[in-house]
């Protein structure tokens, strides 16, 4: 194991920011942020449909004022082949609606209110994740 | 008025997986890469959102209800079965291979980056083929 490109500052205050939308969220509407249920209920359900809508704009437009504000451009490395990406996205898709939940929804807002069974998926996650690409840089 | 702190919120969200650059599938990629080059980042965000969301949230859940809502409504679901090893499996893998979780992916798509927004779309196919077949609810 070599570390690399570890950046724990800008790491721990864009986590605290994502922190402060939870908290933001839980105070003045009730609800836990959790990405994929919030995606997935706005495409399926009816209830808080609009809440849903927005919250998924705010998400697109975050980046867009970031951008404006500090005038930096946003770099991303994504993979560029098409049948990756929609395996990818199918399993991502699949997996945190049947497991109710992602890396938002049991990896903050679960572990936040001590849920075990958050705890036990985010273990399962994290660990298949580092299989996959252990799997994956062997191929 | 509790349709803005949906928007609000999302907007917060972003702006946090932008400034810890997990909005970068390489820097996600690269926590999962943990016997190779591992950069630990991603676990510094998680602490960074857990510090200010989790004390909070323990102590907003016992006001009588949220500021703009009828009371608070979050999963207290605490069923630790199959479903929920299986579904953090399948996502983890899809993590694994892409480096996208729903939030990024979505905050991704303010890039216009045709791999993001293919993505995007076969993660809500996956969302919709949960619903359709009722895969979370047949345990």
């Amino acid at each position: 194991m070599n570390i690399v490109n570890f950046t724990p500052i800008t790491a721990t205050l864009g986590g605290m920011i994502i922190g402060l939308a939870v908290v933001i969220f839980f105070l003045f509407n009730g609800r836990l942020v959790g990405i994929s249920g919030i995606a997935s209920n706005a495409l399926t359900e009816k209830d808080n449909k609009f809440d849903n809508l927005l919250f998924l704009l705010g998400l697109i437009l975050g980046p867009i004022i970031y951008s404006l504000f500090t005038s930096k451009e946003i770099n991303i490395t994504i993979s560029n082949s098409f049948i990756l990406l929609i395996f990818a996205g199918l399993l991502v898709g699949v997996g945190t609606r049947i497991s109710g939940g992602c890396t938002s929804g049991h990896g903050i807002s679960g572990i936040g209110r001590f849920s075990l069974r958050s705890i036990i998926a985010t273990i399962t996650f994290m660990i298949v994740g580092i299989l996959t690409v252990l799997i994956k840089n062997f191929i | 008025m509790n349709k803005l702190i949906s928007l609000i919120a999302g907007i917060i969200f972003g702006i946090g997986l932008v400034v810890s650059e997990m909005v970068n599938p390489a820097k996600v990629l690269a926590f999962l890469d943990l016997f190779g080059n591992w950069d630990p980042s991603l676990a510094f965000v998680m602490i960074g959102a857990l510090v200010v969301s989790s004390p909070l949230f323990h102590l907003i859940k016992n006001k009588e209800k949220p500021l703009l809502a009828e009371k608070f409504n979050y999963s207290n679901n605490k069923e630790i079965n199959n479903k929920l090893i299986i579904g953090s499996a399948l996502f983890g893998a899809g993590w694994g291979l892409g480096g996208l979780c729903p939030g990024p992916a979505i905050s991704s798509l303010a890039l216009l980056n045709i791999n993001s927004i293919i993505f995007v779309f076969a993660m809500f196919i996956g969302f919709y083929l949960v619903k359709f077949f009722n895969l979370n609810k047949t345990s």
